[in-house]
């Protein structure tokens, strides 16, 4: 297609996301696990951008081999599961009695490291998920997209992560100013003397930032009048009827229904709150991004990846969950193919971030 | 356009302003000039409301812009009437990127989708940086970033803009770019400008009209001409206009030219050159292909360079040239490659402590030295750093002629005080070497004065000087030899009036004024006048 289209909206790229981390919280079966993670991973090869949060991306996937590295080795050395075949000893270490149970060392176990092994994995590809949702949605484009009810909060957000690199840069400025008094100072002293000056810088931009905010009219369409009554009680309301819901669906037995339509009812009120207190600022969007079919679309690809692995939870809960006691080769169910070859579909209708 | 009714502003029992009327009128690009702590910003806030409603000051009388008054009116609610840019845009800016900084102000006033999208392109256009749309801001130079706050607040549709000291930040080209860019606003559009700036050499020919606050709380409008002939802020052709007995400022190098042609002024042939490096056969500091890198950027590329005893040195260059990582370099507080010796030493291998006695740096940000909370403890804890007898910085900072309230904050003083404190703190360690990294930003003319006598003091008392500046006027007034750089690199390195008078960017108005012949001030137009 030789028109440009536009930017993927940021919010299509974390609900994709989202929904595929859901997928693989599933199911324990590596391989499964391991098809989604590569489809995640070629997705964000493919369609990010060189902008800083993209770069980012490495972080997760290294921060997901940590992840894995710390369950098996809690696995090797605490234990937890000591049937199946046995790797090799470590020299064993009982703890007193105050602390029974816990036993460090002792024989490893092949079905051990390999639960480990899964566990972690599905936890890795959960943080992936997010890592590539960040690197995909550029995250002041995200907040621009929230509902008119929150700008404010966005507002205050965006200036966070502006104001938060000049922090930086200031503490390193007025850390290598410290060199030319003689760097004497010690202890306490030493402190004020780098964060004094940085406080003041930064009281100082903050009022600057406020002054230029309010001559360029922030704030001035705002109209109490046109919320109408009630507001607040609706929005305290919502809030309520979610928390009760929630309390009935997951603590009550026999109350899921009752439950439910709490939870259904204190859902559409928030919305209606939020879209009622948007209305009091009458502020305009410059080149919004737009939730067009390929949003549409992207969001769907994930959807039905998740429906895929549900639908196979029901025919085959084993496939989802190979046992590793004792330990055999997870079995490749052929469903599991057309799930990953979903999480990566939106390639196709979306293009590069610029 | 702009009405002032009997304006008193106050912070505290002296008024800033003392019952002040003036109107300016439709279309008019006005100068506001006065000295440093005249009032000047107070005044400029007072025309959308800033003051009082926002720095919370007390005030009597009543200011209008187009009929509609600060009195019942927030600053908000003149977005759509007055756009006002400060002197950092980067404190000022929002947003993260130049089309939504731009578009920022009209999301709040609430226009709507397609017309925003047709005056982002139309302002793009007028201000010339369409190449920069999508550009993040903080990668963009001084220059531009000034333009892009112009830029933000005029997609707003204002009638009048206020600008207070748009270019003190700015290299001669980035600055002459950016008031470019007002006057022909001011032509094109029929914006009325209040602009206020410290070097009016740069902006006077465009001026319509001259404010001047004489600083006892009154306020002169006049014509641009007849207001600087006795305003006390004196730009280099006032003083001109004043040696040469002129009773009408020449607002421009080309007026003073036909001025000079036509009165046939002669001058005698210079005297003798004064030698720029003095005898000291060993220069005080050696810098020998001296590099310094921030990532994959070389800041500074294999600079060689001497500096004598005795002499003050210039440092120019644009924004980003490398004047300061030169500087910090040359302290010994920025890890750099070549070799470096200063007095036989290597301020790199000292300790802080030591290092300081050799180089002493006041940094471009002169209030990151300082933390306590008066100036008396700051001189107290200087003296024990530098390990000199109680009184020493003190005595420094009288001799430097700054008087002082000892128990005033640091943050409460002028920036010339702030900048004689931090320098008397870095001279108690008597430094060999005095480096000061862009002094003159924000000081007015006779701050500037005193700060090119309290140089030439401290070379004749045997330290090496060098100061980094884009202003021309004072390099020529204050120096004896200029070091250009460009991307890290010297490019020109002789003495001041050979340097200065080669290229028009550097070169003062006197020196264009009296093409070819080599003068730099009005003192020596002056002495050499047939």
């Amino acid at each position: 297609m030789a028109a440009v289209t536009a930017p993927t909206h940021p919010w299509a790229w974390w609900g994709w996301a989202l929904v595929a981390a859901a997928t693989v919280s599933l199911t324990r079966n590596p391989l499964l696990v391991v098809l989604v993670m590569a489809a995640v991973a070629f997705v964000v090869l493919a369609r990010r951008s060189d902008a800083p949060w993209a770069r980012s991306v490495g972080a997760y996937f290294v921060l997901a081999l940590v992840i894995v590295a710390i369950r098996v080795t809690m696995q090797v050395f605490f234990g937890g599961l000591r049937e199946g075949p046995v790797l090799f000893t470590l020299p064993e270490v009982r703890l007193p009695d105050w602390a029974a149970g816990i036993r460090l060392g002792g024989p490893v176990t092949l079905s051990g490291v390999l639960f480990a092994l899964y566990d972690g994995l599905r936890l890795a590809a959960i943080i992936i998920c997010v890592g590539a949702a960040n690197a995909l949605a550029n995250p002041r484009r995200a907040l621009k997209n929230v509902p008119a009810a929150l700008h404010e909060l966005s507002v205050a957000v965006v200036i966070a992560l502006s104001v938060a690199p000049q922090l930086v840069e200031s503490l390193h400025r007025v850390r290598r100013a410290r060199r030319l008094r003689g760097g004497a100072a010690k202890g306490w002293r030493a402190v004020t003397a780098v964060l004094v000056p940085v406080m003041e810088d930064a009281v100082e931009r903050s009022m600057q930032l406020a002054a230029s905010m309010e001559s360029r009219g922030f704030g001035r369409t705002r109209d109490l009048g046109r919320v109408g009554p009630g507001l607040s009680l609706l929005l305290v309301g919502s809030v309520l009827l979610v928390t009760f819901g929630s309390y009935l669906l997951l603590g009550v037995p026999d109350s899921r229904l009752a439950g439910l339509a709490c939870l259904a009812l204190g859902v559409a009120a928030a919305v209606l709150g939020l879209r009622r207190s948007g209305r009091r600022l009458s502020t305009t969007r410059y080149r919004p991004d737009r939730w067009t079919w390929r949003e549409t679309a992207v969001v769907a690809a994930a959807t039905a990846a998740l429906i895929v692995v549900l639908v196979l939870q029901g025919w085959n809960p084993a496939v989802l969950q190979p046992t590793t006691t004792p330990p055999v080769w997870p079995s490749l169910h052929p469903l599991f193919l057309p799930a990953a070859a979903l999480v990566a579909a939106p390639v196709l209708v979306t293009e590069r971030g610029r | 356009m702009i009405q002032f009714d009997d304006v008193t502003i106050g912070y505290g029992t002296e008024p800033v302003l003392d019952r002040v009327s003036f109107t300016i009128d439709d279309g008019d690009l006005c100068l506001l000039v006065g000295a440093t702590g005249s009032g000047k910003s107070t005044l400029l806030g007072a025309i959308n409301g800033l003051v009082p409603h926002f720095t919370g000051a007390s005030m009597a009388g009543d200011v209008r812009v187009d009929g509609r008054s600060t009195r019942q009116h927030p600053p908000r609610e003149f977005a759509d009437l007055v756009g006002f840019v400060g002197q950092n845009p980067l404190a000022g800016f929002v947003t993260d990127t130049v089309e939504d900084e731009i578009a920022y102000g009209m999301e709040q006033l609430g226009v709507e989708a397609t017309a925003m999208r047709k005056r982002v392109e139309e302002t793009l256009d007028l201000m010339n940086i369409a190449d920069l749309r999508r550009r993040a801001l903080v990668t963009l130079s001084g220059g531009q970033q000034q333009r892009v706050a112009i830029a933000a607040v005029l997609a707003a549709q204002p009638r009048v803009l206020v600008l207070d000291e748009p270019t003190s930040a700015l290299d001669p080209t980035a600055a002459q770019d950016v008031l470019a860019a007002i006057t022909s606003l001011v032509h094109d559009l029929g914006l009325t400008v209040v602009l206020a700036e410290h070097r009016l050499e740069r902006v006077m020919q465009a001026a319509d009209q001259v404010l001047w606050l004489p600083g006892d709380g009154s306020a002169v409008l006049g014509a641009a001409s007849e207001v600087l002939g006795r305003a006390s802020v004196v730009p280099p052709l006032a003083e001109l206009a004043a040696t040469l007995g002129w009773d009408e400022v020449p607002l421009s190098v080309r007026q003073a030219r036909r001025k000079v042609a036509a009165e046939r002024i002669v001058l005698r042939p210079a005297a003798e050159a004064v030698p720029t490096t003095p005898a000291g056969p060993t220069p005080l500091l050696r810098a020998t292909g001296l590099t310094v890198r921030h990532g994959d950027l070389t800041a500074v590329d294999g600079i060689n360079l001497d500096l004598h005893a005795g002499s003050v040195t210039t440092l120019m260059g644009r924004n980003g040239a490398g004047k300061s990582s030169l500087f910090w370099a040359l302290q010994g507080a920025q890890p750099s490659t070549g070799s470096l010796q200063v007095d036989g030493h290597d301020p790199r291998r000292l300790s802080p402590a030591r290092a300081r006695e050799l180089v002493g740096l006041v940094p471009q940000t002169a209030a990151d030295l300082l933390h306590l909370h008066t100036v008396a403890l700051e001189c107290q804890q200087s003296d024990r750093e530098s390990g000199e007898p109680v009184g020493t910085t003190e005595g420094l900072l009288r001799r430097l002629g700054a008087d002082l309230v000892p128990d005033r904050h640091p943050r409460d003083l002028s920036e010339g005080q702030r900048l004689a404190l931090v320098l008397a703190i870095q001279l108690a360690a008597s430094p060999r070497i005095v480096l000061l990294d862009e002094p003159t930003r924000g000081l007015d003319y006779p701050m500037k004065q005193q700060l090119a006598d309290i140089l030439a003091d401290l070379a004749s008392r045997g330290h090496g000087v060098v100061v980094s500046t884009h202003d021309v006027e004072f390099a020529a007034h204050a120096s004896q030899r200029t070091v250009i750089l460009a991307e890290g690199d010297v490019i020109a390195d002789g003495p001041t009036r050979e340097v200065c008078t080669a290229s028009p960017a550097f070169a003062p108005q006197v020196a264009k004024v009296f093409h070819p012949e080599q003068v730099l001030t009005t003192a020596e137009v002056a002495s050499r006048r047939g």
